[in-house]
């Protein structure tokens, strides 16, 4: 059975599952960080299929800006942790529920 | 089975297998290297699906940068040491079973996705001359606004990770 472009989405839905699953799960929240920058890729490798299946650059150009958008976020994002880190000193997402009270 | 069927699975099941391994290894740092793992593999499809800038880009950006930034942080922080309280055993079961969920619903809508072949024929859109072409004829606007977006990201992170003044002066603390 020759790859198709669905073979794609269901590898790439799986990936994305992966990436949810992460986020519920763990508690340190680098981990979470890290969950949703599989999420993106799963996503990027979505677009690239697509792209390769219609022929058309405009997906791969989308995939170019996700990733330099996912690098901004990254950098302000883990200065946020390094921010939340010296405050609490532990990086457990359960601590940060203050805004509730 | 062809050459590209057998690459397809192979890498599939690095990346899958990796992928789990990040969100099930106990220690942060073995977190990072499995996702780099994972993003070798997806760079690799990437070369499969002959879009070889992006390919180049990826491992540049993710695996060179990105991930050098979460090691940086972890390990400035101390965090490789076992020290993470797990959450109860309902939690993470509730957490599996709503992704799970999620898989099995979107899975159900794409069962019937139109099964289109990949253009067989090997083409050169990815290629690093027509990538450029089309980002510095149709895309000039967007690359220009992340460049400002990139400063913005920059300066804030700067902002964010200073010393927070005391009462208008950088109070030297012994951390």
């Amino acid at each position: 059975m020759p790859i198709n472009s669905t073979h794609y989405l269901f590898l790439s839905l799986l990936l994305f599952s992966i990436g949810i699953m992460g986020t519920l799960m763990r508690r340190n929240a680098i981990i979470i960080f890290m969950c949703i920058e599989l999420m993106l890729n799963s996503v990027n490798l979505l677009l690239v299929a697509f792209s390769k299946m219609y022929g058309d650059a405009n997906a791969q150009l989308f995939v170019f800006f996700i990733m330099t958008v996912a690098a901004a976020e990254v950098a302000v994002g883990l200065a946020i942790i390094v921010m939340m880190y010296r405050k609490v000193h532990s990086v457990d997402i359960n601590i940060l529920n203050r805004l509730k009270h | 089975m062809d050459i590209y069927s057998i690459l397809f699975w192979v890498l599939s099941v690095i990346a899958v297998g990796s992928a789990l391994g990040v969100i099930f290894s106990r220690n942060p740092v073995n977190s990072v290297m499995f996702l780099i793992t994972t993003f070798f593999a997806i760079s690799g499809h990437y070369i499969l699906m002959n879009a070889q800038f992006l390919a180049i880009v990826n491992i540049i950006v993710y695996a060179g940068a990105i991930m050098v930034l979460f090691l940086f942080v972890i390990m400035l922080m101390n965090l490789n040491a076992d020290v993470e309280p797990q959450k109860g055993q309902l939690i993470q079961l509730a957490g599996l079973i709503s992704g799970g969920v999620l898989f099995l619903v979107v899975l159900a809508g794409i069962k019937t996705a139109g099964v289109q072949m990949m253009d067989p024929k090997s083409t050169d859109i990815g290629l690093i001359a027509n990538l450029g072409r089309v980002l510095f004829t149709q895309y000039v606007l967007p690359f220009e606004i992340s460049s400002v977006l990139f400063l913005s990201a920059m300066i804030g992170a700067i902002v964010i990770g200073k010393k927070e003044p005391v009462h208008g002066v950088y109070k030297e603390t012994n951390q």
